[in-house]
């Protein structure tokens, strides 16, 4: 009789272990329930048309106003819209996250013998991935409603920086709260936070237009340095000073935002 | 046995009211027991209104927009209380897939509850929420510079068609709820109202939009609607713009009511 050692199993941490393949599953799985559920699909389609069709349409009147940044209402709706859908990518996932935390799969994958950060690594992913939906149709909508490009190429260079930036940090702050409540339901607080900080920058106007205590809220917001950078090449050239305090923006948040992540993470995985 | 059917349906009918007022009381606890169900319906129209009119209120210096005087919250106002009852009204509908969904309905079937009680103890819930919901709207930004110009008829006004249009987003809710039993297919419609909303002159004036999209808003039903509550805001209190606000709401109501009682009737004859 010969006895063989047991071979020892791999360490979650173990760096010979590829975290690749794991990521590659998951992303996988992600895109076929995208396919094969038709609710999951409509909201990605549906709402970048309809947020780009409401609000050039129905707020088509503001380039009225004196001092108005452009007189073509899809030069500045498309990024909001863009980045507004993007934000539902993010939520999308929380809400993904909710239902394999409530259902037990998020155990099983915790269980996959790769590096554990690989699973939430992959949700961010995911969101990224899913935001060029939104990217692609608003700027097709935009281009037939006679949206221009008068910082050329770079206008959608920067404006999908912006949306996939939006998608990653939305995304995280779901995996924060799904982490910490662990249930689909939580997904509304998702999307108030989202909500909230939409509605609370220069979405519809810029900052010199808005009135009383908003402005001073949306200059707090990193949100409003993340659209000024991606409306850049939409509303003239992009200038450095447009860019930088964007990219900032959006590092001071990828650090706030992971470590409250890395926080609901740790709550979960001891 | 004929005469315990009919006397069962005698002491059913005789009851329809009590049992109403029973069902809705219930209705009405439910919902002010679950801060998830009003807390939305209430934070996001405020929100909307503040943000709205303070991103947007140089609209009101465009000539010939809004009324010489009057500022964009007020213009916001009846969106508000639109919004509010939208929410309200198809959490109502909600609230009754979720009964369907747990097996509440199915010992309300069994026992010898009046039908008619069962839909109307849940519209009853929906209408005192929007009801409500009106009133705080009202009462919160009034000390922003919310006044409605119409005085006690304008809000009146305001009132009637909240509670009307509860009754009617209610309604059709809850016959949606009837038809699926499951409260997601309800809350499935809640994009489809807010869409109509925004392509209505709920948020921006029609005179600043323009080609199809204007025209649509213009033969928008809900654009009458919202323009009929804007007079009592805006200007005075008009009877006819009044009766143009209340008549689109009871038209909803009709359709609404119409639809409900068929898909109840529907899951009733599958149940029996």
């Amino acid at each position: 009789m010969t006895v063989t050692a047991p071979s020892p199993a791999p360490s979650a941490a173990s760096p010979s272990v590829p975290s690749w393949p794991l990521i590659q599953q998951i992303l996988r799985r992600s895109m076929t329930s995208l396919r094969r559920i038709p609710a999951a699909i409509i909201p990605v389609i549906v709402m970048p048309i309809f947020f780009t069709v409401a609000f050039s349409g129905t707020f088509r009147g503001l380039t009225e106003l004196p001092g108005y940044p452009t007189d073509n209402i899809y030069n500045w709706m498309v990024p909001y819209a863009c980045l507004q859908t993007a934000s539902f990518a993010a939520l999308a996932s929380a809400f993904t996250l909710g239902r394999d935390l409530e259902g037990g799969f998020y155990d099983r994958l915790l269980l996959a013998p790769a590096a554990r950060w690989t699973v939430p690594a992959a949700s961010v992913l995911w969101a990224m991935i899913r935001a060029l939906l939104p990217l692609s149709i608003t700027l097709v909508l935009g281009i037939i409603g006679g949206m221009t490009f008068p910082g050329g190429i770079a206008a959608v260079w920067w404006l999908a920086i912006g949306a996939f930036a939006v998608a990653a940090l939305g995304s995280l702050w779901g995996l924060g709260v799904m982490y910490r409540l662990q249930r689909q339901s939580a997904g509304g607080l998702v999307q108030i936070g989202l909500f909230v900080v939409m509605f609370l920058s220069v979405g519809t106007v810029p900052l010199e237009l808005q009135e009383g205590w908003l402005p001073h809220v949306a200059r707090l917001n990193p949100l409003t340095y993340i659209l000024d950078m991606a409306r850049c090449g939409f509303v003239g050239t992009c200038a450095w000073s447009d860019i930088w305090p964007g990219l900032l923006a959006i590092a001071v948040s990828g650090v706030l935002l992971g470590w409250w992540a890395e926080r609901g993470w740790r709550r979960l995985v001891p | 046995m004929s005469a315990a059917v009919d006397s069962t349906a005698a002491v059913t009918s005789g009851h329809t009211f009590t049992q109403g007022v029973a069902l809705s009381h219930r209705a009405i606890l439910r919902f002010a027991r679950q801060p998830s169900s009003w807390i939305p319906a209430t934070v996001f129209p405020l929100l909307l209104v503040a943000v709205n009119s303070s991103a947007m209120g140089g609209v009101a210096s465009i000539p010939g927009v809004i009324p010489p005087g009057t500022t964009f919250l007020m213009f916001l106002l009846p969106a508000a209380i639109i919004q509010g009852v939208m929410f309200g009204g198809i959490n109502g509908g909600s609230e009754l897939a979720t009964d369907i969904q747990g097996g509440f309905f199915d010992r309300l079937v069994a026992s010898p509850v009046s039908r008619p009680a069962i839909l109307i103890g849940r519209l009853a819930g929906a209408m005192a929420f929007g009801l409500v919901q009106a009133i705080f709207f009202q009462v919160v930004l009034l000390p922003f510079g919310a006044e409605v110009r119409g005085g006690i008829p304008g809000r009146l006004v305001l009132l009637v068609v909240a509670v009307l249009l509860s009754l009617g987003l209610g309604s059709i809710a809850a016959g949606l709820a009837a038809r699926t039993g499951q409260p997601e297919a309800v809350q499935g419609f809640f994009p489809l109202i807010f869409i109509l909303l925004f392509l209505s002159s709920a948020f921006f004036p029609t005179q600043l939009m323009s080609g199809w999209y204007q025209r649509l808003a213009e033969l928008n039903p809900i654009t009458w609607m919202v323009d009929g509550m804007r007079v009592q805001v805006l200007e005075e209190f008009s009877p006819s713009a009044a009766a143009v606000s209340i008549g689109v709401c009871l038209g909803i109501c009709v359709i609404g009511m119409t639809f409900a009682t068929r898909q109840l009737q529907r899951r009733l004859a599958v149940a029996s």
